[in-house]
């Protein structure tokens, strides 16, 4: 067959930028309707007490403040937050209501949601609205959630959620005759998505039409509609969704928090259109956390360097309630321990603890970057034991080509199995010490040069993408001869307009110019699940893929008509449809648009994987690490956009880099944030990390889908953390100084040579 | 209270309350919505604007200072076709999800404008005061460096 477009591939300047380069994007906050209502929410101040009297006489009688929406208002059940994912009945006691209802359990929990006529008349209400709170003591360890002076949920009577089990052969066995084995402790500390466009909603209630309209809508549109549907008792037909401009994702945005439901809410109460942003400090007391684990596990090797099996516990600091996707982080660290690595026989508990933080969820690489960490750390103390190069180490015991499909670690409860689908790990593995000079460069290894010392690591990782079960397109051919794309798949910033345009110009083979395409908000197809699992491209692509083959068998029944011929006897011909020596255009070719719809349906992941390198030196005297090199490079089966898929890789390894070096949510002992700024919370910035490289290959195209493709995008930062602490040990090895905690600021760093120092001065 | 200022060249005037900043100003008063808020704690850099050439946090700064003042947002800096450094951005690929991406283009515009010859660790120490969680700035780095020669002889002219 003749390809007459191939645009997949190309490195195509993305469609977005020219509104987003000048101003002209439409974010939510962007957004305003006509008598709008301006919400913003009382928030509880105490980590952790029952909630006694809210008096709001005073505060509504305030000039401009149209209604003050509390508990009460909301029926005589509070509506609580389903579960997106993994929603098992025994979870469903830790659910978070819409409002705090009769206890708080964190710092930015909702109260009571002020509406005025300005922004700054419902925050001066705030002050004015009287609320008596018994305090209670607060948990804000795994430590206190396991000894229980306080119970979140006095029902449950214990702290603990649920225990994940990860299992596969006969871990105690293995142990039992293993020629050596090893036992270490991790902690990773609470970090976040920390997107950069802060969330809001404009809600607006047609009473005559009974048809509820919201925007800034995100990521998962379609089952989010259904949970406002069933809390408003609302038809799902009647609610209409609207993603505009997303200012970033990375697994946060867009999962149903409270206020997803307090604002259309208090439109629909107040019959006028309302809006709601939230500022930064309030972002950080309220949208998902990440990460925060501690573990306690155990590695089993054989005497010439094969893994056997991996055994452990660890404890996953979920915050107060459990979110939609609350289960996803502590059950990946569980599930996906073993990464590329052959090993026939695990054991991996997860129990997910409540406390009085705020709650979590998935951010880029759920469970992955805490878990790399755990694994690679592991893998260079073994080397270090077993006197094996840690290069060898890992050559010896990546996933073969002849493996595949690699089977993981089943998980339990909410059962799930996954298979590693294809790759060569060796492969990508050899090329990336190549393309970073590891040869030349651990000469370096342990150097003191100009007062840092040098060091160098290497990591592998799998990235998981393309979760089911199904992604719609709807294409439509104008009849002016252009295309309209109608997808289920959500834009959170990276660039779907582009890469969906390439993927239909190629199978319509109508012009790249001709198509705009239209994605995440409810009205577009009858079913969408979004944007998280990096599985836009492989699910929404290939949704077009089948949508374009039934478009062009709807171009030639319209044409048949046309030419009063059988359709099967009709060619089409990039814009021009022919018969028996006739042709016509596209355009015009109907007197209505053509319109078709597709689901793609997919039950298996696509695994991408790839290899990071790093040369990093660190100043003993104040602990401060700088990164001379990192290298990553990464199969992801098929490359729809080059330009695209480096940026996301690049900009991946520097949030991994932000997480490994900077981004800690810190609580006091009254479970207090106190980290709730950009002037406490510390993100990467230009001058912190200028060198960074990253290759991304066409090696081994995915079997499971028709693109062939891999989802990607979160892999970058994966095994970030682990190549950190294990450069710096690299670095620091006349001390034998092993991090095993995350952050590795220059506090601890420093401490870490401190403390080194001080054992050698008495050895 | 009733101010005046030159905005991307035009003459506008605003009714605003002595605690309304000039970000709030710009975009509720003015439709000005390029200039975004990512933390109205002057951290992110996403609502710097230009006030006489400087690059100036909007969040931080009133409304009433501006009165007076020549005032250009991210929609003042190009007309119809991208700017060549927002066109350099487009060809590195310096934004993603664009919402800090007004702030950077202000921000290096008045740098080059400036400092035409700027070299990479002055446009990493300058772009260091915003924030991008997208792009691990590489990118943002290289658009700036190769739009630095359409802004060498512009300081002359000026």
């Amino acid at each position: 067959m003749r390809v007459r477009n191939s645009y997949i591939g190309q490195p195509m300047e993305r469609t977005e930028d020219m509104r987003l380069l000048r101003g002209r994007g439409t974010y939510v906050a962007d957004v305003n309707r006509p008598d709008q209502l301006y919400a913003v929410i009382l928030r509880s101040s105490v980590a952790h007490g029952k909630i006694n009297t809210i008096d709001t006489s005073r505060a509504t009688q305030l000039p401009g403040v149209r209604h003050i929406l509390i508990s009460a208002d909301l029926g005589v059940v509070v509506p609580k937050i389903p579960l997106r994912l993994q929603p098992l009945p025994q979870l469903e006691p830790f659910h978070q209501p819409m409002l705090a209802d009769g206890k708080v359990r964190y710092v930015g929990e909702p109260i009571a949601v002020v509406l005025a006529d300005t922004p700054s008349i419902a925050e001066d209400a705030l002050d004015h609205i009287d609320l008596d709170i018994e305090t209670l003591p607060a948990i804000t360890s795994r430590e206190q959630a396991e000894a229980m002076p306080a119970v979140l949920f006095e029902d449950h009577g214990s702290n603990a959620a649920i225990t994940w089990k990860a299992f596969k052969g006969d871990a105690d066995a293995a142990f039992a005759s293993a020629d050596y084995t090893r036992r270490e402790t991790f902690k990773v500390q609470r970090h976040a998505a920390m997107f950069m466009e802060p969330r809001g909603f404009v809600a607006e209630w047609n009473s005559d039409a009974g048809k509820l309209t919201v925007w800034g809508a995100a990521k998962t549109a379609w089952y989010n509609r259904r949970v406002l549907a069933a809390a408003l008792d609302l038809e799902v037909n009647a609610i209409e969704l609207i993603e505009v401009d997303v200012g970033g994702g990375f697994g946060s945005r867009g999962e149903f928090y409270p206020e997803d439901y307090l604002i259309p809410a208090a439109a629909k109460l107040v019959g006028r259109p309302v809006k709601w942003t939230e500022d930064r400090r309030e972002h950080m007391m309220t949208a998902n956390h990440a990460r925060d684990i501690e573990c306690d596990v155990e590695i089993a090797v054989s005497r010439d360097g094969r893994f056997l099996g991996l055994r452990g516990l660890a404890w996953a600091d979920i915050g107060a309630y459990i979110r939609t996707n609350g289960s996803v982080g502590p059950r990946n660290v569980a599930q996906y321990m073993s990464g590329p690595y052959t090993f026939e026989n695990i054991d991996l508990k997860t129990t997910m603890l409540t406390t009085n933080k705020t709650p979590s969820g998935t951010y880029r690489g759920p469970g992955r970057f805490e878990t790399d960490f755990i694994r690679e750390r592991l893998i260079d103390l073994v080397a270090k034991d077993l006197k094996i190069d840690r290069v060898e180490l890992r050559r010896r015991n990546l996933v073969a080509d002849s493996q595949m499909p690699y089977p993981l670690a089943s998980i339990t409860p909410y059962d799930s199995s996954t298979e590693l689908d294809s790759g060569d790990y060796h492969a990508v593995f050899d090329l990336c010490m190549k393309e970073f000079g590891w040869a030349e460069k651990s000469k370096l290894s342990g150097k003191l040069i100009d007062g840092y010392y040098h060091g160098l690591a290497v990591g592998s990782f799998i990235e998981g993408g393309a979760a089911g079960p199904s992604e719609d397109a709807r294409l439509v051919l104008e009849t002016d001869g252009s295309l309209s794309v109608y997808l289920g798949s959500s834009s959170v910033g990276q660039g779907l307009e582009t890469i969906m345009a390439q993927i239909a110009a190629d199978a319509t083979e109508l012009p790249y110019e001709k198509i705009t395409v239209n994605h995440g908000s409810t009205s577009h197809v009858k079913n969408g699940h979004g944007a998280y699992h990096s599985r836009s491209t492989v699910m929404g692509g290939s949704a077009i893929l089948l949508a374009a083959e039934k478009l062009k068998d709807s171009i030639r029944e319209a044409a048949a008509a046309r030419f009063g011929c059988a359709a099967g006897d009709v060619t089409i011909d990039g814009e021009q449809v022919a018969c028996a020596g006739k042709t016509l255009a596209l355009a015009g070719l109907s007197d209505v648009p053509l319109e078709v719809e597709a689901s793609f349906f997919n039950k298996k992941y696509t695994w991408a994987y790839g290899t990071q390198a790093a040369h990093i030196a660190v100043d003993p005297g104040t602990g401060h690490v700088k990164v001379i090199d990192y290298l990553s490079v990464e199969d992801v089966g098929r490359i729809i956009n080059p330009l695209t898929l480096h940026g996301q890789a690049i900009g991946s390894i520097v949030q991994g880099l932000g997480g490994a070096f900077l981004e800690h949510l810190v609580y006091d002992e009254n479970g207090q944030l106190l980290t709730g700024s950009f002037a406490d919370y510390l993100m990467p910035t230009a001058s912190d990390f200028p060198n960074i490289r990253s290759i991304t290959l066409e090696l081994k195209p995915c079997p499971n889908n028709p693109l062939g493709t891999k989802g990607a995008g979160e892999g970058g930062l994966i095994p970030v953390g682990g190549i950190m602490a294990n450069a710096i040990a690299d670095a620091l090895s006349h001390l034998n100084v092993q991090p095993m905690e995350l952050p590795l600021s220059p506090a601890r760093i420093w401490q870490l040579v401190e403390d080194a120092e001080a054992i050698r001065a008495v050895a | 209270m009733q101010i005046e200022f030159e905005l991307n060249g035009a003459d506008v005037g605003a009714n605003v309350e002595a605690r309304t900043s000039l970000a709030d100003c710009l975009r509720d008063n003015l439709g000005k919505t390029g200039t975004h808020l990512g933390c109205e704690h002057g951290v992110c850099g996403a609502c710097t604007v230009l006030v006489n050439g400087e690059a100036v946090r909007a969040c931080l700064m009133l409304a009433v200072q501006a009165n007076g003042e020549k005032v250009v947002t991210i929609e003042g800096l190009s007309g119809d076709d991208l700017s060549p450094l927002q066109a350099s951005f487009r060809k590195h690929h310096a934004l993603q999800c664009g919402f800090c991406t007004p702030g950077f283009i202000t921000t290096a515009h008045a740098l080059l404008t400036s400092e035409p010859d700027a070299d990479e660790e002055r446009i990493r120490d300058v772009l260091s005061g915003n924030l991008c969680r997208c792009t691990g700035y590489v990118p943002i780095v290289e658009a700036v460096l190769d739009a630095r020669k359409f802004y060498a002889g512009q300081k002359e002219k000026a």
